[in-house]
């Protein structure tokens, strides 16, 4: 079963790469992964969905939480959480199909984002299972393409967010012999 | 305070700040910039003659003293030959700041001479790594990496630094704050668990408590001592927790696992509480984990949340610095003592009866022959003229095994292995790392005729700074453990296992200026090691020990510990 793990990290070059190391480094493949700046710009909202065996989901999670760049992750799967995901499907059409597609399309509550005589580009989002059945629905009508942004993931837990403060760092500075100027 | 200065002088202003006295290192191409600093600055640099060697030095330093080491290297090959070191690091939680050049930010990424995406390769092989392009970010990164390398659960940390940023000018001025939101150090143990870890260990009747590499790296030995001796149970020290609590202190047992005495593993497999103190419940301890210590609970204290239950399920954890914790775990112990420390004294008793029975039966003792210098009698005169009180700095191998069940270590950060990695060709550069943290101390490089043969060229640099290094070989002609294994799983089919050639090191150490000696014979090894360790420079000895042993006690490879196999099997009559 696919675990969703949801990361609040500094968004900084290499912290990605942690991210997916502690994954690719057990051999777990990553089925979908998004990842945009917050309200901070100095920080990244990371989901990940990957298939982890149940028993090593924990460790998994302990693991991303040591990572230095990483401030929260969490383990979102069994909720509570809103999971969405967003999918693009061109789909070709003749002159007898183009009124059901739109129909089911509507059905669906996807939008038109291109139309051309050959056919449309929709839109949709929704939970990842609805628009599986979306994909299905649309390729009976002949060959599609699709690409999806992989899962959004939103926790409606109130975790606190646990950071931690400054320190002091480094002998007094006087204490040290300073090279004095430039050469 | 603010002056125009080169970023190569600003990493060494930094440095300094850290209190940094020592760096292990190799110049190169890009680190050209660095090293003109350098040499006016009074920091001490050791020149190796490998940098996976530099990276092993720095390890030595600091296993010695707990202090950051430092090691330096070159862009490309430099830094690849790190790696080896850092993993090393990693794995036994060694704090060591990595300091590597990297091509001028322009060329990167273009295929330019000696580069290497040192970032990318370390992101695995080091607890957090940073690469640096602007100099302006450099004083606080070096001040990050030295607090990530020495807090918390520690571990190496590389910086990458590119050229430009040596070469740069930019105003300094001094950082003595830095921020790393994300990384969280934990300490000081709940207060809660705290006192429910006293009530059951109170309420245990076969308690054992199982202390690891986390009470070195804590320096956390005075407070381990004190604990064991208030509840008084039976203690075993782990391959990297050796010397945590004296070798001759009467709770010692010795060391559990794959090479662990009877007692130790007995102990471990029948107590009802273990009290795991900085420890990972590592496979070469647990054995088959399924049948591991199965009457026990355990109470397992560790600064890295993610250890607790990742190999074996905790019933209490407590997160938190040993240093920190043990006081407090004591305090509470003591507070319960007046109501609870008598009513399983009868059961403690009858368990140290069958602890001690269990050590009387299949104890640790060297075996020694006229005829041959058998290994276990080399590392009983190691033994004998440490008293617990030298650096002892291993290799991997059989020699190792032997190492750590005979020679006593009396106190912490004596003794000097890689645990985890078993890196071969460790034992020797981590001696000089040693000898330089600790001048005052006695230091021997035990090494195979193996791992010797793979850091020969750091014999100059011994030279080079006359350092006293005792290095001594058990010299047995093979490759001690994979002979071992061949021989008691693969039908004695020795693949590739015997190393015909050794050199003659009267000679190899006479071309390198200083003494060495063969010992052939068991009667001389005695006068021969007492020379070495009399003469006021290195000496270079190579024991020619019986090349047959096995190491024993030993579990097989997916055995439960408490299965060992105690002694060779005896050859049958035909």
């Amino acid at each position: 079963m696919q675990q969703i793990i949801s990361l609040l990290m500094e968004n900084k070059p290499g912290a990605l790469m942690r991210v997916t190391g502690l994954l690719s480094q057990r051999g777990y493949n990553i089925e979908s992964l998004t990842v945009a700046r917050t309200l901070d710009p100095t920080l990244s909202r990371m989901t990940i969905t990957v298939d982890v065996e149940p028993q090593i989901r924990a460790q998994v999670i302990k693991q991303m939480n040591k990572l230095i760049n990483v401030l929260q992750a969490t383990d979102v799967t069994d909720g509570p959480a809103v999971n969405r995901e967003l999918v693009l499907v061109r789909v070709r059409t003749n002159q007898q199909s183009r009124t059901a597609v739109l129909k089911e399309a509507e059905i669906f509550q996807a939008r038109v984002v291109d139309s051309t005589l050959e056919g449309f580009a929709l839109e949709a989002t929704g939970d990842p299972e609805k628009l599986d059945e979306f994909i299905d629905v649309m390729s009976s009508y002949g060959d599609i393409e699709v690409t999806r942004s992989g899962i959004v993931s939103m926790s409606l837990d109130n975790k606190k967010l646990r950071l931690s403060p400054p320190v002091p760092r480094g002998a007094a500075p006087e204490e040290v012999p300073e090279f004095q100027s430039a050469d | 305070m603010s002056n125009l200065l080169s970023g190569a002088k600003i990493l060494l202003n930094c440095l300094t700040r850290e209190n940094v006295e020592c760096i292990f290192g190799y110049p190169g191409g890009v680190t050209l910039p660095l090293y003109d600093a350098l040499y006016d600055y009074p920091i001490k640099h050791v020149l190796v003659r490998h940098e996976q060697n530099a990276a092993f030095a720095a390890q030595g330093y600091a296993r010695a003293t707990g202090k950051v080491g430092v090691c330096c290297a070159t862009s490309g090959p430099g830094a690849t030959n790190l790696v080896t070191g850092l993993v090393d690091a990693m794995m036994d939680s060694i704090p060591v700041v990595a300091l590597t050049g990297q091509v001028t930010s322009k060329l990167m990424g273009s295929d330019a001479f000696q580069e290497a995406d040192t970032f990318g390769i370390t992101r695995p092989a080091t607890k957090h790594n940073f690469l640096i392009k602007n100099i302006n970010e450099l004083p606080k990164i070096i001040h990050e990496a030295f607090y990530i390398a020495a807090s918390g659960r520690p571990g190496p940390v590389l910086v990458d630094i590119t050229k430009d940023v040596f070469q740069g000018q930019a105003h300094y001025t001094p950082v003595t704050e830095i921020h790393l939101p994300g990384y969280k150090v934990y300490s000081e143990g709940h207060s809660g668990q705290i006192r429910r870890a006293a009530q059951m260990i109170w309420e245990a009747e076969r308690p054992f408590v199982y202390a690891g590499g986390g009470i070195i790296a804590a320096n956390a030995s005075p407070e381990l001592r004190a604990l064991v001796e208030l509840i008084d149970a039976p203690t075993v020290c782990t391959l990297m927790g050796l010397g945590g609590l004296p070798a001759e202190h009467r709770n010692f047992i010795s060391m559990p696992g794959m090479h662990g005495s009877y007692a130790a593993n007995m102990g471990m497999s029948n107590t009802d509480l273990i009290i795991a103190l900085g420890v990972r419940f590592d496979d070469r301890v647990t054995g088959r984990l399924a049948a591991f210590a199965p009457h026990a609970k355990v109470i397992h204290i560790d600064v890295d949340p993610a250890e607790i239950g990742k190999n074996r399920y905790t019933d209490l954890p407590i997160v938190g610095d040993a240093k920190r914790v043990l006081p407090k775990l004591t305090a509470e112990l003591n507070e319960l003592a007046p109501a609870m420390k008598a009513k399983n004294a009868a059961a403690r008793q009858a368990w140290w009866k069958q602890i001690r029975e269990w050590k009387e039966e299949h104890p640790l003792r060297p075996e020694v022959s006229e005829k041959e210098i058998k290994p276990q009698h080399l590392m009983a005169e190691i033994d004998r003229l440490s008293g617990g009180r030298a650096i002892v700095a291993s290799d991997v191998g059989q020699h190792q095994m032997w190492a750590a069940q005979l020679i006593r270590f009396n106190e912490p950060r004596l003794w000097i292995n890689s645990g985890g990695l078993g890196s071969m060709g460790f034992g020797l550069p981590a001696a000089i790392g040693a000898q330089f943290a600790r001048p005052d101390k006695l230091v021997f490089a035990v090494v195979g005729d193996g791992g010797f043969q793979m850091s020969i060229p750091e014999l100059a640099t011994i030279m080079n700074h006359a350092l006293p290094v005792k290095i001594v070989v058990m010299n047995n002609g093979y490759l001690g453990m994979i002979r071992q294994w061949q021989e008691l799983f693969y039908n004695n089919r020795l693949s590739q296992a015997e190393l015909s050639c050794f050199p003659d090191v009267e000679k190899l150490a006479g071309a390198y200026g200083f003494k060495g000696r063969a010992v052939e014979n068991a009667g001389e090894l005695p006068r021969a090691i007492e020379e070495a360790v009399a003469e006021p420079g290195p000496y270079l000895l190579n024991v020619r020990v019986s090349p047959f042993e096995n190491v024993f006690p030993m579990v097989p490879a997916g055995g439960a510990i408490n299965e060992m196999v105690l002694r060779p099997p005896q050859p049958v009559e035909v």
